[in-house]
């Protein structure tokens, strides 16, 4: 493996990984305050990088008010889908709302499959198709927008979180929903936030890898699955280790196909990811079944 | 006097609504049905929905233009979403429930794989249009007997892909396919034909369905300093990888990619790192450039035209071409080789079971060029056919052309 593979698989590493990691943290925000897995997460994605497209091509506009208006319509649909199917199913059971979201994901992938056919689509760059070298590596522009968007993402959550009145409901509602609902917080507008926000994420991440990675109607399950284990190694509660782990994730990939030897090929690079998933996993089990022990 | 207001007003309603539920058949005239199965959602979307939108059209052209023989025709299409399991469901519907005398389709070889067996059993012709071989081979439990299939298949197409690189003096190149059944079987393919041909793989590389980029993949394959780069897979992958090349600077290296290139999605999605780009096809996106004496040439520009003047500028594209074919052979085997009427075959499983395999001889024995003497065969979309007992998809790897991407229009490649 030459440097110059290494660097390469570093820098796409870290360009994949950030889509993981803002995909895994719309699951981590939604499941922390609500407790519900949001299986439609990934079609946040798809339908931010398919509304920019559409909006850019039929209605003329350019990148940013596009990018605007896209994530906009998206948080739009995240507040009705919980609004009509999570809220209205508040006594149903946490399972029965997790079934409820693959039902609103399959939907919500039909819709669009209807009105945007099933073509993929690229949407323009943001900047331009520019690519930069770095120790012989080559890292396109876009892929720099990818790795600014989810840095700004983690510390605007971490500010939204830490600092402000609703960020630190939101957080008591994830502690604790009967002491968050006593002290005050009303946990009903904590939940329809939780899914504007992720709705939101799952856009804006959209949005930005569109134009690198094309899109399509169907997109959103593969990207769902990829976001879902970044947030299980975040453990569905802690943003900074699911933006870790949606990075690890991306890099273990790309560097299996760097190492292009036995079973570290670029064939097996899912396989070899989702091993790391399942041992980082079973750490954690064991770490929490001893903690349960002691106490 | 509310009471007897409603009734009357219910009985009118229904005396109206009688008539016209029976104006929805034209003039109670039973149709010849025909049975499609295509995967116009899911994976094979891009292949399947075209493949509909042809059969809708035909149908529509058939019927404006007095039937078969005088009869409508009624092509009943169930969409199995790219599941074969869902598949062999609406084919044993087709089969048994709306009792048609020929099923096309399915959209995909596995889909394809898991009906052939029904096909088998119930003495029906199936008219594939996938592309995988093993469709029409025969195995120990299944002579294939009542199993065709109209495109090229994917093991010409890596023929033929071969044959031209030889022609370039290529004979080391790297491989990048998807993972998904298409690449997967074309990177069966390829390493399975590079002995005959005398080509040597220098890289071996595969990439997922979502991966944002292949500059991994590629610096290894640059590395390994191949002649040229052969990528097999479908959406959006072959882009990405076209894109990917122009930023590692790799512009002296060929890009060769599959069939499954053929869209006008392809060339705005690579944008112009899609130029040069070089795949075997059949002859549709390069129709304008044969001569008038190709027996294809009226029918692809006719398929092409049509198309395109009721689904929009460049939509017409290889797949539903595919349909195209099947469904004809169907028709035309209905013309020359049917005369019983469809009120029998609709009212009699015997004569419904002498139809089927009337269907079937007629497409072993005369789409050919013993049928079609004049053109040497049975010109369609995909190529010149000449089905026989022994060979079930009929067409010469001669059908294929290699079609070069220059300046955003595909043209014939030297």
């Amino acid at each position: 493996m030459t440097t110059e593979v290494f660097v390469q698989s570093l820098v796409s590493g870290l360009t994949q990984g950030c889509i993981y990691a803002l995909i895994g943290l719309g699951f981590t925000i939604i499941f922390s305050v609500t407790g519900i897995i949001n299986f439609a997460q990934g079609e946040f994605v798809m339908l931010g990088g398919m509304l920019s497209f559409f909006l850019a091509k039929s209605a003329g506009l350019s990148v940013f008010p596009a990018l605007i208006i896209s994530i906009l319509i998206a948080m739009l649909i995240g507040a009705v889908l919980y609004l009509l199917a999570i809220r209205t199913a508040r006594r149903a059971s946490v399972v029965s709302l997790i079934i409820i979201t693959i039902g609103a994901a399959i939907f919500i992938r039909g819709i669009a499959g209807e009105l945007w056919g099933a073509d993929t689509v690229a949407p323009p760059f943001f900047t331009g198709n520019g690519s930069l070298s770095v120790l012989g590596a080559s890292i396109h522009v876009q892929a720099l927008w990818i790795i600014g968007t989810t840095l700004a993402v983690s510390i605007v959550l971490h500010l939204l979180f830490s600092y402000t009145v609703i960020g630190k409901a939101l957080k008591a509602s994830a502690m604790n929903r009967t002491a968050a609902g006593l002290v005050g917080v009303n946990t009903k507008s904590m939940s329809l936030i939780a899914f504007t926000v992720a709705a939101a994420l799952g856009a804006l991440g959209g949005v930005v890898i569109a134009p690198l990675s094309l899109t399509s109607y169907n997109v959103g399950a593969m990207l769902g699955l990829k976001g879902f284990v970044a947030a299980s190694i975040g453990g569905f509660r802690s943003h900074a280790v699911t933006i870790l782990g949606g990075i690890t994730l991306g890099v273990v990939e790309q560097v299996t196909v760097a190492l292009n030897w036995g079973p570290f090929k670029s064939n097996y690079k899912e396989a070899i990811a989702l091993v790391v998933l399942l041992l980082v996993l079973l750490i954690r089990s064991r770490r929490l079944f001893e903690e349960e022990r002691a106490s | 006097m509310r009471k007897w207001f409603c009734l009357l007003l219910a009985m009118m309603i229904l005396a109206a609504a009688i008539p016209l539920a029976g104006c929805s058949e034209s003039e109670s005239e039973e149709p010849y049905k025909i049975g499609a199965l295509f995967a116009v959602t899911g994976g094979n979307a891009p292949l399947g929905e075209p493949e509909k939108q042809l059969v809708e059209m035909m149908e529509e052209e058939i019927n404006a233009n007095g039937g078969i023989n005088g009869h409508p025709v009624d092509v009943i299409v169930y969409n199995y979403e790219s599941d074969a399991a869902k598949c062999a469901t609406f084919a044993e519907k087709l089969i048994n429930e709306d009792k048609v005398v020929a099923i096309i389709g399915p959209t995909g070889t596995g889909d394809s794989l898991a009906i052939v067996d029904l096909a088998m059993n119930s003495q029906i012709p199936l008219i594939s249009c996938a592309a995988g071989i093993s469709i029409v081979t025969p195995t120990e439990t299944n002579d294939k007997h009542w199993v065709f299939t109209t495109p090229q298949v994917s093991v010409m197409v890596v023929q033929r892909l071969y044959e031209h690189l030889l022609t370039k003096n290529i004979t080391k190149i790297a491989l990048l396919t998807d993972t998904l059944g298409f690449g997967k079987d074309g990177k069966t393919n390829l390493n399975g034909q590079k002995a005959a041909y005398g080509i040597t793989v220098t890289a071996d590389q595969t990439y997922g369905p979502n991966d944002v980029d292949m500059l991994t993949q590629l610096t290894l394959i640059k590395n390994s300093s191949p002649q040229a780069v052969v990528c097999w897979g479908t959406s959006p992958g072959p882009a990405i990888v076209a894109r990917n090349m122009a930023t590692l600077g790799m512009t002296n290296i060929p890009l060769y990619c599959s069939h499954g290139i053929a869209f006008q999605s392809f060339i705005t999605a690579a944008g112009s790192s899609g130029n040069g780009v070089i795949f075997p096809c059949g002859k549709l996106p390069i129709v304008d450039y044969l001569p008038d004496s190709d027996p294809q040439k009226a029918l692809l520009t006719k398929y092409r035209d049509d198309f395109n003047a009721r689904y929009g500028n460049g939509t017409a594209n290889t797949f539903g071409g595919h349909a195209y074919d099947s469904l004809n052979m169907v028709v035309t085997a209905l013309k020359n080789a049917v005369d019983d009427t469809p009120e029998k075959i609709n009212s009699s499983d015997d004569t419904l079971q002498a139809v089927r395999a009337k269907i079937r001889d007629y497409v072993e024995n005369s789409i050919n060029s013993s049928g079609f003497p004049e053109t040497g065969g049975f010109p369609g979309t995909a190529g010149v056919f000449n089905m026989s007992e022994t060979d079930h998809n009929g067409l010469p790897k001669s059908c294929l052309v290699m079609v070069k991407i220059v300046d955003g229009k595909w043209t014939p490649a030297e």
